[in-house]
């Protein structure tokens, strides 16, 4: 079994998978039993000031959205941060930390925004043992309404003063938590490394309305006939976050920036993609919200089989792999020519793949009068949606012409070499190429 | 000369070649990827999971499932093996409808629970075919063990005995190591001698050899095993037959229904197998049930199973008798039997209507019968051994006996079901215990 043993900004954990600071982590009880569980570690649910703790609301906080069989895919919630007194919190987490000096625990921290309310804080958490601080500039309901949280998040100058005063008045590493409703990922995180982060952590929940209940003309969840936009989860938001890690991977001014993944990781595969675009670990809530703590154990040995399959020993290697593969449209390679192939062997003749090119896309699927279905590759432009609609796992593959063979739908040979749209006779850039 | 299932008497060849293979074929075919994937999908992943609790051997089935469904089943095997290292066979052979799938929360939602038995298969099946044996022995403790039969209960507890670093020596008396697995499953549960690979794969782990030809009572008592080892596990199974208490029970035709199943199990070639052409199977149990079903896929043209009780009384789970019955087998119920009848060999047997109480009702009906299987019960059949709870050998949750240094688990010990998985579990927690025992 490959050693998972991971150490993220100087931080060690026996593996990579960090609960993310929400109600899994929201105090003592169960944290004791995430480790029990096997997770690597936790991030504390998000501490605010010394004073009268916030107040979450009494009706539900919680929305959803379901695949087939009611298959939990995306989460809303409009919980704030921690409602249970400081005191309490620090006071707990100096105990679970002495008890499991092997997992990592950061603490979450959400306060004014001063240098006072932040110096305070600091100062409060420094004998807790804790690890390291994150700070949460990301909470898109509630909070960010109060000018914290999103609000901040939002505005690239006030993540690079807080970060600042942080780096100021403590020594602990610090992670930038970073919020996904803005339109450029790239500049918070720059902000944030110029003020001195360690590490940023994405992302944060999505502004959302999951439902509207069609009786009472309200968004759901509806507390007493009303309704508000919470923060989305869950597997749903994983392709979200995903980009926007790769996003920041690749950036110049952010290349290297450790970055702790967070957004849907439900299983060892999304993990394992969130490190391989750049992740050095990741973090999970919606998963363990929905299935438990013990959630993880899949992630461990799916983790570490797949690490023994690659020939992988440690889970630097797999941190940053398809980086590189990630790259902008016009270099993509326009001579890459591929075509759907249905095996016949495997397919149910549902006629799914029809409907969908024929109605939709190429009109590249003929189907015979006793269901059997063939792409015409003289049609079959690759867009992949038959793949995607079909019901079928592996039913049709996309295979490529190989270089040198004809394209029927072009009727032009297939070019050896790379050719991208910055060099094709088409693109307006290149109007002396047409010649 | 060639016989055909109109023949009368006790005769082979009763079917065309191909219809063998057809009639021996996999009853439950491993799921291929794309059906184990949608199989998986739908376990809930259940905390506390009932399906968990009701595996004797306390699979972590939500675990396992996930594991296939994330694309790992040589995972998914893992989590099984750790548990219960004849998971292959068990996946092939579980009642799964009165433990594991009964328990489910989707038999409890649709009627339909989650197959957790072939998706079993489609991880052990997995694994093995990569030839992969995921466990290791700890250092040599330089104690040694005898496990006595080589049945589940005696490969359990030696493979986990291995683990711990323990040398240990299996006795059998029979050619092949496996118990019942080898001799007694229906063929179309263990096909392309599946039983007897899962036990060289088992033999990985080292550290264990077996001997066979070597009986308990019969070259080998307990007394020496007791001063040659540190420890003596006893899994000798049940290896008598009960007897049917009627007059002309020793005719010719009057045959055990474990034997004929053990016969068949060691076959090359099913055509060569005798069988009666009005077959008539007595009990109510999984082996009446397996003699009767086998009777008929050998061209048996009538097959009679009859039971003393009532239907619900039956210890074939009702999965076991709808398969009977799909297979043509006719089962009569609160019927005893009084005589067996015929000159020589069995002609007719004759049995006696009883309530449920087996109060006799008086009334009385003949089966015509040129060939009777008895399976009403095993027993262990010897004496030399610690003592005994009614009339298996008394032992404690973790299987202690009587005797001071001696275990025993499987058929052969009080407590549990008579069934496979029950002997795996009951082989391991002793093993447990002999390794405490014998480190402490
Ligand atoms: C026909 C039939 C069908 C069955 N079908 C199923 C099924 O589908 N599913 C299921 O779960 N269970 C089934 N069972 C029950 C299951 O096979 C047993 O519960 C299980 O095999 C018990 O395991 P064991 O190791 O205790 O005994 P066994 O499998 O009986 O093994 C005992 C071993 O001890 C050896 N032995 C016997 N006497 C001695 C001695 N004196 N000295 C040394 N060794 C000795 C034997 O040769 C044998 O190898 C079936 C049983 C029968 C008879
Ligand atoms: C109910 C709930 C409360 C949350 N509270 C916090 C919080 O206090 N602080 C924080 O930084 N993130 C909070 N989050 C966001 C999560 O930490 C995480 O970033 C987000 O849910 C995405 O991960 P997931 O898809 O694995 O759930 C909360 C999420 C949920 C569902
Ligand atoms: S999950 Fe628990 S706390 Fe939440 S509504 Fe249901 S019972 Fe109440
Ligand atoms: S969608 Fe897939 S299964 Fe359905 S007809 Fe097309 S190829 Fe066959
Ligand atoms: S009870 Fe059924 S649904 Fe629940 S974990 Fe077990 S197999 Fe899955």
């Amino acid at each position: 079994m490959a050693n998972l043993a991971s150490e993220f900004i100087g931080i060690k954990s026996p593996n990579p998978f960090w609960l993310a600071s929400a109600p899994p982590t929201d105090k003592e009880y169960n944290v004791r039993r995430a480790f029990e569980a096997g997770w690597g570690g936790v991030v504390w649910k998000t501490l605010g000031s010394e004073g009268p703790p916030v107040v979450n609301v009494n009706g539900p906080r919680y929305g959803a959205i379901w695949g087939a069989d009611r298959r939990l895919l995306g989460l809303n919630n409009i919980e704030l941060i921690t409602d249970r007194p400081l005191e309490t919190n620090l006071r707990e987490i100096k105990s679970v930390k002495r008890d499991y000096p092997d997992r990592a625990l950061i603490i979450s921290l959400m306060v004014p925004c001063d240098e006072d309310s932040w110096a305070d804080i600091l100062k409060r958490i420094e004998d807790t043992g804790a690890d390291g601080v994150e700070l949460n500039f990301g909470c898109p309901h509630g909070m960010a309404e109060r000018g914290m949280g999103s609000a901040v998040g939002q505005v690239p100058e006030y993540i690079e003063m807080v970060t600042r005063w942080v780096k100021k008045h403590s020594r602990m590493p610090c992670i930038v938590k970073l919020t996904p409703n803005i339109t450029d990922v790239r500049k918070p995180a720059e902000a944030a490394k110029r003020g001195g982060a360690d590490a940023v952590s994405l992302i944060n929940t999505i502004n959302s309305i999951t439902s509207v209940d069609l009786d009472d003309f309200a968004p759901e969840p509806t507390i007493d006939g009303k309704g508000t936009h919470g923060g989305y989860c869950g597997p749903a938001v994983k392709p979200i976050a995903l980009n926007m890690v790769a996003e920041i991977a690749r950036n110049p001014e952010t290349h290297g920036l450790p970055i702790s993944g967070i957004g849907g990781v439900t299983t060892w595969r999304d993990a394992a993609e969130f490190m391989t675009l750049g992740a050095g670990n990741v973090q999970v809530c919606t998963a363990a919200m929905t299935y438990g703590f013990k959630v993880v154990q899949e992630m461990i040995s799916g983790l570490s089989d797949y690490m023994d399959r690659k020939g992988m020993t440690s889970t630097s290697e797999l941190v940053g792999r398809a980086v590189p593969n990630v790259t902008d449209w016009q270099y993509l390679n326009l001579n890459y020519i591929t075509k759907a192939k249905i095996n016949e062997a495997d397919c149910i003749k549902c006629g799914r793949c029809y409907a969908a090119c024929e109605d939709t896309s190429h009109q590249a699927i003929a189907m015979s009068e006793d269901r059997v279905f063939t792409v015409k590759d003289d049609e079959c432009v690759a867009c992949n949606l038959c793949v995607n609609v079909c019901p079928v796992e592996g039913c049709i593959t996309m295979e490529r012409v190989a270089p040198g063979q004809v394209d029927e739908r072009t009727g032009k040979v297939v070019p050896e070499e790379y050719g991208n749209w910055l060099e094709h006779p088409n693109n307006p850039g290149n109007a002396c190429a047409a010649e | 000369m060639t016989s055909n299932t109109l023949t009368p008497g006790i005769a082979a060849g009763r079917l065309p070649g191909e219809d063998y293979s057809r009639n021996f074929a996999d009853l439950h075919p491993v799921l291929d990827d794309h059906e184990a994937l949608v199989a998986a999908d739908r376990c809930y992943f259940c905390h506390d999971a009932p399906c968990m609790t009701a595996c004797p051997t306390s699979i972590d089935i939500p675990l396992f499932i996930r594991q296939i469904a994330t694309g790992t089943p040589e995972a998914a095997a893992k989590t099984i093996l750790n548990q219960n290292i004849l998971g292959g066979m068990c996946a092939r052979v579980c009642p799964t409808e009165t433990l594991c799938e009964e328990a489910c929360v989707r038999e409890t939602a649709e009627g339909k629970p989650v197959q957790i038995g072939r998706l079993q298969r489609f991880a052990t099946d997995t694994l093995m075919a990569a030839g992969v044996h995921p466990f290791e022995r700890a250092a040599p403790t330089g104690k040694a063990v005898a496990v006595v039969g080589a049945g589940p209960a005696g490969l359990s507890c030696a493979h986990r005995l291995a683990m711990h670093g323990h040398d240990v020596t299996v006795f059998d008396p029979r050619p092949k190591a496996g118990g019942l697995n080898e001799f007694g499953i229906a063929a179309y549960k263990s096909v392309d001698g599946f039983a007897a690979k899962e036990v060289d794969w088992l033999l990985q782990i080292g550290g264990i050899t077996v001997e066979t030809g070597q009986a308990l009572g019969a070259g080998l008592s307990l007394e020496k095993l007791k001063a040659d080892h540190d420890a003596v596990f006893l899994a000798i199974g049940l290896a008598g037959v009960n007897a049917l208490g009627v007059e002309g029970e020793d005719k010719d035709g009057v045959d055990d229904a474990v034997e004929f199943i053990a016969d068949l199990r060691q076959a090359d070639d099913m055509s060569t197998v005798p069988i009666g052409r009005d077959v008539v199977v007595i009990g109510g149990g999984m082996t009446a049930v397996d003699a009767a079903v086998q009777a008929k896929l050998l061209g048996a043209l009538n097959v009679t199973l009859v039971y003393r009780r009532g239907k619900d009384r039956m210890n074939a789970s009702v999965f076991e008798q709808d398969l009977a019955a799909s297979k043509g087998v006719r089962i009569i119920t609160n019927a005893s039997p009084k005589a067996v009848i015929g000159n020589g060999a069995v002609q007719e047997i004759e049995f006696e209507y009883t309530d449920d109480d087996l109060a006799p009702t008086g009334e009385t009906f003949r089966l015509a019968a040129d060939q009777v299987f008895k399976a009403i019960g095993q027993t262990l059949g010897r004496t030399d051994l610690p003592e005994l709870d009614g009339r298996k050998i008394a032992v404690n949750d973790t299987g202690r006996t009587s005797m001071a240094g001696v275990w025993a688990g499987g058929d052969c010990a009080s407590g549990g079901d008579d069934l496979t998985v029950t002997a795996v579990a009951e082989g391991r927690d002793a093993a447990e215990d002999i390794h405490a025992t014998l480190m402490a």
